[in-house]
């Protein structure tokens, strides 16, 4: 909690965007979160994300949940449209949203105790019904706000505060959304900007249902020694598969990767999704293979990050139900009830 | 300034270096007498106006003639210049401290009775000369000064015009200074530093300033002498009530501080009209900006561009001046050149010129058989940092140490004279027996999310005087223009101060590299990098530093082996760092620099 308030001055070489706009104009009010919180750093990754692509406010709508996470939609995007939903049902808020304006830019800010516990349900279809969303969560493997007892997200053995060690198993969201049909799949750091920016960016130009699971250590309750999700713990043992960069132009050849480790996808927009393999032999549009390093790295004791599985080309919910390709908050009264003589048209089709 | 290593990475910053953190509150160390500026802005908006005059009296000894007549190099110093804002109004704030103070007797230091017997000469009762006497007097010094006018003061009292410096501002500092004991030899001009010395003081301090106002020898300059006046001569005849009107058309010659206080002046002497000529251009003018602002707010034309070449006489009166006109050129080196305009030449009709272009030390009672040496201009030979002549009873100080500077110089080395007299006279040496400098860092940590220091920054712009009435102050020479801030108005503009001596430290075994502090800056001062050289570093930072006059803050590696390094040049020192930091790695430490004075001594 900080009683500063957040000068308005910002630095005078501050970047403009094409809209005009600096990044100082993405931000949302001052965060209420303990000093430190993981969480901070994801809300700055989205408005640096989102004032580098140079996107309009106005056509976000931040949807979340309960939850120290959920909190954050406030704390950036100030001038967009938001709803703090009841606990665990931000997949059904962001649905209805989607459904009525598919032009709008959805972000579903979720946690490890919203999505994994309360809401697993929600998250389970939401992800079926592969809603053109980035769905993010704020993984810390903890109940910040109830005092830090275990989330489902925290790894078996890994130790509470007073080293009392967690006896179940966790609940991998990544693997889930791997199976449940997300088209874009990555895990990333909230201590490592430098990878999950442009994940943010790759995942907010994706068409479909993009899913990011951000380790995001909670400073209060789970950053001691013993916890598998604690800054310390991540930065030793995280292993990215696949960088991801948002490149608007030509893509540029950098010296830093070696040849055949670069793919280049094409996003709908036309900008260009470079992925740099870390481990040559990762294929991340195979999706049984991700599933299977994910699962792998886990049993090694180690943290898969990165990019992980996209399907650039793939189906999102408007396209399943074959909507129209004007929002539906947009067609007039005839259009969306064409009245009873219609009606009477279609249930005579049924007889 | 961190220094840089072998292998070319940044080497970690030593806070405890004095200059370090004194570089990062630009207004004092761009201050000659370095006042702690943020500390007493502080004091003001505490209406604590006695302390803030002390902490300014202590540093620069004339705190309401400087209040109201420094040449304020802090003031474009000030960090909001580089935040894209308005500085903050230092120098009105000083006043208000003075205008606004309460009896300051009880804080005055002791002057003994019983002296330690040692006789100190002081020769020109100026700015440096008083404030000689100021350091040495709570010493047990005698001191003795000598100066050829009835009342001290110096230029303060025969240059700077009443309406600028109300006469009972300049006595009350004055006379402060007098009243610890100073033995006056007033109305005495010293013609002859050898019979001076003669008297065998311990030492001599010459703080005569620069009286010789420069002249023009040009066609016609000798057949109209008596309506040709010398800028600084003739203030000082103002002042002293020699002369008392002014008629007919006036020119001003010249761009400096001394030729806006004669056109003002003469205005208000009755002149019929009065235009300023410059020889350069407008932007090059040595006036300082607010001046040539006051003079044209008054309805006085500038005319640049304008170098003189005759003056124009009939029958022994002066009819006017005849000026070239010329454009300026910037040439390859950035300066300015001046080249023929094309245009005729331009007669501007006049009765009196006034001539401010300048003035030049001038020693002629210094018999160069002393052993004071004196360079080409005229200049003495001294040590510039302890201000000895080549004669090591004889110190220098003020405008006669270096040539013309201004009031705020003359305090800062009277200081170091000061220091110098008394190592001299206790036999040491002195330069390495001087007081060293220091830095003391205090935290300000209050509570949890308290701060003793306000750190909320106002994005209010820089607040206006309140001027007096235009006509009461154009009739009248003792109306003093400027009203000076009230006390709402200075707690107003006191707001704007950004506190730039509370420093963000920042201890790096503490630090858990959690990002909190770089998401939350402001001004994306705070960047966690692989350690490079320096000119590399500043290009990899959250923001590029390209402010290489402001230093960086490097710390140690720290766990994953990268550095923070913080860019002081546009941090608010609003504390969010410190707020957001979970591990009190950065803390909002007040910095106290400590200036040598002959105090230091703590004798």
């Amino acid at each position: 909690m900080t009683f500063v308030t957040k000068p308005r001055v910002h630095h005078p070489k501050l970047p403009i965007n094409d809209l005009g706009l600096t990044r100082r104009d993405y931000e949302g009010s001052v965060s209420t979160l303990c000093a430190g919180c993981g969480h901070d750093s994801v809300s700055a990754a989205i408005v640096q994300a989102c004032a580098e692509l140079s996107l309009p406010p106005h056509r976000f709508a931040k949807v979340s949940g309960i939850g120290c996470s959920s909190k954050t939609p406030s704390y950036f995007l100030n001038r967009s449209h938001g709803f703090n939903s009841v606990h665990g049902r931000m997949p059904s808020v962001i649905t209805g949203a989607n459904l009525a304006n598919r032009d709008l830019m959805c972000i579903g800010v979720s946690g490890d105790g919203d999505s994994a516990s309360i809401g697993l349900g929600q998250f389970a279809h939401v992800v079926r019904r592969r809603t053109n969303m980035l769905y993010l969560v704020d993984n810390n493997g903890t109940y910040g706000l109830t005092k830090g007892q275990f989330s489902a997200t925290n790894d078996k053995g890994s130790t509470s505060k007073k080293g009392v060690p967690n006896l179940y198993e966790p609940i991998d969201l990544v693997s889930m959304a791997l199976q449940l049909g997300a088209s874009f799949v990555a895990r990333s750091f909230s201590g490592d900007k430098r990878q999950l920016v442009p994940l943010i960016k790759a995942a907010l130009k994706h068409k479909g249902m993009a899913f990011i699971d951000v380790i995001s250590p909670c400073v209060a309750f789970n950053n001691h020694a013993g916890s598998t999700k604690s800054f310390e713990f991540m930065r030793e043992h995280m292993q990215s598969a696949v960088q991801a960069d948002l490149i608007f132009g030509q893509p540029e050849i950098t010296a830093d990767y070696a040849q055949g480790t670069r793919e280049s996808v094409t996003m709908p927009d036309g900008s260009i999704l470079q992925l740099y393999k870390v481990d040559a032999d990762y294929d991340p549009y195979d999706r049984i293979g991700a599933l299977t390093y994910v699962q792998k790295m886990h049993e090694e004791g180690h943290v898969a990050t990165g990019l992980l599985y996209v399907d650039p080309d793939a189906v999102e919910c408007h396209d399943i139900l074959e909507t129209t390709a004007i929002p539906l908050n947009e067609l007039s009264e005839d259009a969306l009830c064409p009245g009873s003589e219609a009606l009477t048209a279609i249930n005579q089709g049924y007889r | 300034m961190a220094l840089l290593v072998a292998h070319g990475t940044m080497e970690p910053t030593n806070i405890f270096d004095p200059n370090y953190f004194h570089k990062v509150v630009d207004c004092q160390y761009a201050c000659p007498a370095h006042t702690p500026v943020p500390e007493y802005i502080r004091l003001i908006a505490q209406e604590r106006y006695t302390q803030a005059y002390m902490l300014n009296w202590d540093s620069n000894v004339f705190p309401g003639v400087l209040g109201r007549t420094c040449d304020r190099p802090c003031e474009p110093a000030c960090r909001r210049v580089r935040t894209e804002e308005t500085p903050v109004a230092i120098c009105r704030l000083k006043r208000a401290a003075a205008d606004n103070k309460g009896d300051v007797t009880p804080y005055l230091p002791h002057v003994p009775t019983e002296k330690n017997g040692k006789r100190i000469a002081l020769i020109g009762a100026g700015p440096a000369s008083l404030a000689v006497a100021r350091d040495l007097l709570p010493f047990g010094y005698e001191v003795h000064l000598f100066e050829q006018d009835e009342k001290g003061g110096g230029f303060m009292r025969s240059q700077i015009p009443a309406f600028r410096l109300p006469e009972e501002v300049l006595d009350e500092e004055v006379e402060r200074i007098l009243d610890m004991g100073v033995h006056c030899h007033f109305g005495q001009a010293i013609d002859s530093m050898k019979a001076l010395m003669a008297q065998d003081f311990d030492a001599y301090f010459v703080g005569t300033g620069a009286p010789r106002g420069r002249d023009l020898e040009l066609t016609g300059r000798d057949q109209v002498d008596e309506y040709i006046h010398i800028g600084i001569d003739w203030l000082s005849s103002v002042a002293f009530g020699h002369v008392s009107e002014i008629k007919g058309k006036v020119i001003v010659m010249g761009g400096g501080n001394t030729a806006m206080d004669c056109c003002r002046t003469s205005l208000r002497l009755g002149a019929e009209s009065v235009k300023v000529v410059v020889r350069s251009a407008f932007e090059v003018m040595k006036a300082s900006e607010w001046e040539k602002e006051d003079a044209m707010r008054e309805g006085i034309p500038i005319i640049n561009n304008r170098p003189p070449k005759e003056f124009v006489h009939e029958n022994g009166k002066l009819k006017g001046v005849l000026f070239e006109c010329v454009t300026p050129v910037r040439g390859d080196d950035g300066r300015l050149r001046y080249e023929p305009s094309g245009e005729p030449d331009e007669f501007i009709e006049c009765d009196h010129v006034l001539m401010a272009i300048g003035q030049d030390n001038h020693c002629p009672w210094i018999e160069r058989d002393l052993g004071i040496n004196f360079d080409k201009w005229d200049c003495p030979e001294l040590d510039e940092i302890t201000l000895q002549s080549t004669n090591p009873k004889v110190f220098f100080g003020g405008d006669s140490a270096f040539g013309p500077e201004n009031i705020i110089w003359a305090s800062a080395h009277a200081h170091r004279a000061a220091i110098s007299i008394h190592l001299y006279c206790q036999g040491r040496d002195l330069k390495n027996d001087r007081p060293p400098e220091g830095v003391n860092l205090l935290s300000t940590k209050m509570g949890v999310h308290e701060w003793a220091y306000d750190a909320a920054h106002d994005p209010a712009q820089r607040h206006l005087v309140p001027l007096v009435e235009h006509e009461s102050s154009l009739n009248n020479l003792k109306v003093e223009v400027e009203l000076g801030f009230d006390a709402q108005l200075a707690a107003q503009e006191a707001q704007r101060c950004l506190n730039c001596d509370v420093q963000t430290v920042f201890t790096d075994n503490l630090c858990i590299e959690c990002d909190a502090c770089v998401d939350i800056c402001p001004m994306d001062c705070i960047s966690f990098v692989e350690n490079q050289p320096e000119a590399k570093l500043r290009q990899t930072l959250t923001a590029p530093a390209l402010n290489a006059e402001q230093d960086l803050y490097v710390s140690d590696g720290l766990k994953t082996g990268r550095v923070m390094v913080k860019d002081e040049d546009v941090c608010l020192h609003c504390g969010l760092c410190a707020e957001r930091c979970p591990t009190n790695a950065w803390d909002m430490q007040r910095s106290v620099v400590h200036i040598p004075q002959l105090g230091s001594f703590g004798e």
